[in-house]
């Protein structure tokens, strides 16, 4: 038994449900008493989709439990071929009728339905949502693959967008066009978009560009093995990536075209001098495994930003992620519970955090800024306009996307130069945050950390990055003179000074920090 | 006394279509979203899957509240092997947790759909650990349970699960009974002082040291329909219920007032001296929004059983045509007199087989339809103006002052849709 306030992923049913919901020509039968039907709302309502999820839930109540579930599912199943009609039906339970052990998977094939009908066995009670999205697509893949001629173009199949993917829908048509640029026909992308008839030809294309392991890597190996369709490992997000991404598919389609960069800005941009101010801002990062890593390389070398924290939600992905963490000097923070999380990033006060939607709210009660980089997602990751994260679009994307929460260049030297103006003083924060929104507000920066964050701290071994001291404890004490002069320092650096203060005495066994110490501590950590 | 005139053919005696099939609607669950900001001292602790985390966060839409006094204890593969290994983690977790919240002084265990179904006793569990916590800790269970519950029977089994342990009393005291935003709770005590009428408590009690004490002589009023449950242990504890219709809309709230007032001898003068002013307020608030409103056809989908009672205002206030009145319970006794009040016309379901009721929303088209988060959008995509219905649960609607918010919660979409289609209509 765990405790859980808020969750990165939902259940594994809820995998499937994206699976499925991308796909078109396929019908979801779900073994689920009535209230797990709240999940068609994260479509309709976070993904505004205008169709209902296709799933037939059997709903079941206590007085079914004691008279016959199983029929209950025969009537839901049949009564959902009938009315939709799809090319293939998947089937299985949610995590309470797991428990009462109906066999979706036989109950359906013994009523005979005239399409393939795919079974799923989806562990709820240890596995999650992206494991539920990664296994219903590799089951539909095997059950629906057939052998086929390569195409005679080269071309590739797109593996891993689903519904409710962080920028999927963006990122597909991005990714599909740069292989178009390059003489590569796109042949299916799956799942998002796909039907049935679609997955049994997948096998006629000449590899596969997989954008998410998370939900499509099983299946990527399957194809492998069963049809000798190799798969691309790097994940085309940022300049540098996507060029060794397009290296990497001149490899495996035999061509030397690429496509044209002059779309692509976030070189310049980067190199331009108003970016100067972004030089070593420290950002934490942290989301599911194949965004954070990405997006870890981008923030150094294409940013110039310093990685201070490293982690991801999802533990199938700890070993990549604990090398890749290794790589910036770093521990990787890989947990599921999002206070471990706060604990982490209350520890390292970076200047930036690059996360989830959980790590936004933690950034706003810390005073951190945050841009969204990952799922879990929220009604403002799905945007009106076209904004795909990976591609040479993408990258320009990323540019904006998290440089747009910072204080910018002159404004940084303005708010320190005249941090006491009645006006311009430094809570009065960016000049483009509405009010209310700037993140010295609710809690100033330089405030102690929640005590259940520092709690949760000190319980745990693998969340606080190697790179961040211990927080300090009541050893070290503030002269007056020097809390003075601590609050002269513009909030966003802050936190910073405090904790470069504090462990500078703390390390020279300085007991009571006078301003003389704050100033030694800022010439030492001076860059 | 202000009674009003029923129609002469109500919905009494009309006949319910029942209905068995998939239902699109919320657990008991979600009704921990308001509780908990309800009862200011209660943490409500699920037992459940990750599923039910998952629909505690999906439904609170955004996570508003850095560590909210909700959580969910996430059963793993070892609590179902072994019960007694379940119980262990569970006071490991219940400990754990009071902890670190010192101002938590309820806690309720709250049953999901996998704790029913393996068995685990809460009832059981909740004893135990109200001894180990004792007295700075009440730990209470209800199940919020998808298998049991349907989104507003959460508030029912919850309050239901409180009545038997209230203390007792002689004394001759009006309750309150359902969660009323603070606001409206205050405008309802105001009322009622002016009326002369008290000592007036509420269940549920803003915090554990203002629980109401119940007996023979306390008399109950529901502000909400769906707590049957809690009307029934109530009984069982002598309480004696007044019924009326509920307090939505002038007409509603005049009916509400006027049945306490009547079990309380108010005389008439006064209680005319004391609701004449809001109800005049409430009609004028309504008339401003009733002209959108008047001559639409609406079609309720069961979510939260305030459908019979809503529709009944927008039928005699606001001149709207029901079409369908689905309700997931229709409770006879506490929904007579509302029923009494509709005007004959609507079907009245019970129950949900949503794709029977989708085909025949697609047949009657009505101008709005009263819907579940899943089915809004898809339905505006059809050209079907929807409502939410889970707005009308968690926004303050009841009583004189929120008559015209209640209307103007309905006229909203028709408005937007007539906004962004003047262009095309031109």
């Amino acid at each position: 038994m765990k405790l859980a306030v808020w969750t990165y992923e939902g259940p594994p049913h809820v995998g499937a449900m994206r699976v499925a919901t991308g796909m078109k020509g396929l019908h979801y039968v779900l073994h689920a008493p009535q209230g797990d039907t709240y999940a068609d709302l994260l479509f309709t309502m976070i993904e505004r989709r205008g169709h209902r999820p296709p799933v037939t839930y059997t709903t079941f109540q206590a007085r079914d439990l004691g008279a016959d579930t199983a029929n209950l599912f025969k009537d839901a199943a049949r009564g959902a071929w009938e009315r939709f009609r799809p090319q293939a039906l998947i089937v299985g339970a949610s995590c309470t009728a797991e428990l009462i052990q109906d066999d979706p998977g036989g109950l359906a094939a013994a009523i005979g339905l005239p399409v393939p009908v795919i079974p799923l066995e989806l562990p709820s009670y240890s596995r999650k949502e992206n494991f539920g999205a990664d296994e219903t697509f590799h089951q539909i893949v095997r059950a629906l693959a057939r052998p086929a001629a390569r195409t005679a173009q080269v071309s590739a199949n797109i593996l891993g967008p689903t519904g409710l993917g962080f920028r999927h829908r963006d990122d597909a048509t991005e990714i599909a066009g740069l292989l178009e640029e390059m003489g590569i026909a796109v042949n299916v992308v799956a799942p998002m978009g796909a039907s049935p008839a679609d997955i049994a030809r997948l096998p006629a294309a000449h590899f596969n560009v997989l954008l998410y392991p998370e939900t499509a890597e099983t299946a990527a190996r399957f194809l492998e093995r069963q049809f000798g369709q190799p798969w691309t490992r790097t994940i085309p997000y940022g300049a540098r990536a996507t060029r060794d991404f397009i290296a990497e598919v001149q490899a495996l389609a035999g061509t030397t075209a690429r496509p044209d960069e002059a779309r692509l800005r976030l070189p310049w941009w980067s190199a331009s001098v108003d970016s100067t101010y972004l030089t070593g801002k420290r950002v934490f990062v942290f989301g599911d495994a194949t965004h954070a890593m990405a997006a870890a390389r981008v923030a150094r070398d294409e940013i110039g930003f310093e990685v201070a924290g490293l982690g991801c939600y999802n533990r199938e992905f700890a070993r990549p992620m604990r090398a890749a963490a290794k790589g910036y000097g770093l521990e990787a923070l890989i947990t599921d519970d999002y206070l471990e999380v706060e604990a982490a990033i209350a520890a390292t006060a970076p200047e930036l955090i690059l996360g989830t939607q959980m790590e936004r709210h933690i950034g706003k009660r810390l005073g951190i800024p945050c841009a969204v980089i990952s799922a879990p997602v929220h009604v403002q990751d799905f945007p009106a306009r076209y904004s795909p994260v990976m591609g040479f679009e993408g990258a320009n994307v990323l540019f904006d996307t998290w440089v747009h929460p910072l204080v910018m260049g002159l404004e940084e030297h303005l708010l320190t130069m005249f941090r006491d103006d009645f006006e311009f003083h430094d809570s009065a924060g960016p000049s483009h945050y509405g009010a209310g929104q700037h993140p010295g507000r609710h809690r100033g920066a330089d405030a102690p950390w929640p005590a259940a964050a520092a709690e949760a701290a000190a319980a745990t071994t693998e969340a606080v990055p190697a790179a961040a001291p211990d927080p300090v404890g009541g050893t070290v004490i503030w002269l007056a003179e020097a809390e003075r002069e601590l609050k002269k320092i513009p909030f966003f650096v802050r936190a910073k000074a405090r904790r470069n203060t504090e462990r500078y005495a703390a390390e020279r066994g300085i007991a009571a920090i006078a301003v003389e110490t704050l100033y030694e501590a800022k010439a030492h950590y001076a860059r | 006394m202000n009674v009003p005139a029923a129609p002469v053919l109500g919905c009494r005696d009309t006949p319910v279509i029942r209905e068995r099939g998939q239902h699109e609607v919320f657990c008991g669950l979600t009704g921990i979203i308001w509780l908990h900001r309800k009862i200011q001292d209660a943490f409500f602790l699920v037992v459940g899957s990750r599923t039910c985390a998952h629909l505690l966060q999906s439904a609170a839409g955004v996570m508003i509240f850095a560590e909210p006094r909700f959580g969910t204890a996430i059963l793993e593969e070892k609590d179902l092997a072994g019960l007694a290994d379940a119980n262990a983690e569970l006071d490991r977790e219940v400990a754990r947790l009071l902890a670190r919240r010192p101002d938590i002084r309820q806690l309720f265990l709250v049953g999901s759909c996998p704790s029913e179904v393996i068995k685990l006793d809460l009832a059981k569990a909740a004893d135990r650990l109200s001894a180990a916590h004792a007295p700075h800790v009440r730990v209470l269970n209800y199940s919020g349970s998808g298998i049991e519950t349907t989104f507003t029977q959460g508030e029912d089994a919850c309050l239901a699960a409180m009545v038997p342990v209230l203390p007792a009393t002689q004394a001759r005291e009006l309750l309150l009974v359902g969660a009323l935003p603070d606001v409206v709770e205050d405008q309802a005590l105001a009322l009622l002082a002016d009326l002369g009428i008290g000592p007036v408590r509420c269940l549920p009690a803003r915090r554990s040291d203002a629980l109401p004490a119940i007996g023979p002589q306390t008399r109950y009023i529901l502000v909400q329909p769906f707590l049957g449950d809690t009307d029934a242990a109530l009984q069982r504890r002598g309480a004696q219920p007044i019924r009326a219709p509920f307090p939505f809309g002038e007409e509603g709230t005049t009916a509400w007032l006027a049945a306490i007032a009547a079990a309380w001898g108010v005389p008439a003068d006064r209680f005319e001296a004391v609701t004449a002013a809001p109800r005049a307020r409430a009609r004028r608030a309504v008339a401003a929004v009733a002209a959108t409103l008047k001559g639409k056809r609406i079609t309720f989908l069961p979510d939260s059983q305030l459908e019979i009672p809503l529709a009944r205002f927008l039928a005699r206030e606001c001149g709207m045509i029901p079409v369908e009145v689905a309700t997931p319970f229709l409770h006879r006794e506490i929904h007579g007199p509302d029923l009494d009040l509709l005007p004959a016309g609507p079907r009245l379901v019970e129950g949900q087989d949503v794709e029977r009721q989708l085909d025949r929303l697609r047949a009657d088209r009505p101008d709005l339809t009263v819907c579940g988060l899943g089915l809004a959008n898809p339905l505006e995509a059809e050209g079907l103006a929807t409502k939410w219905a889970i707005e009308l649960v968690f926004t303050p609607v009841h009583l004189y002052d929120q008559a015209g918010d209640l209307a103007a919660l309905f006229a909203r979409p028709l408005r937007r849709r007539a906004l962004l289609h003047r262009e095309a209509a031109e």
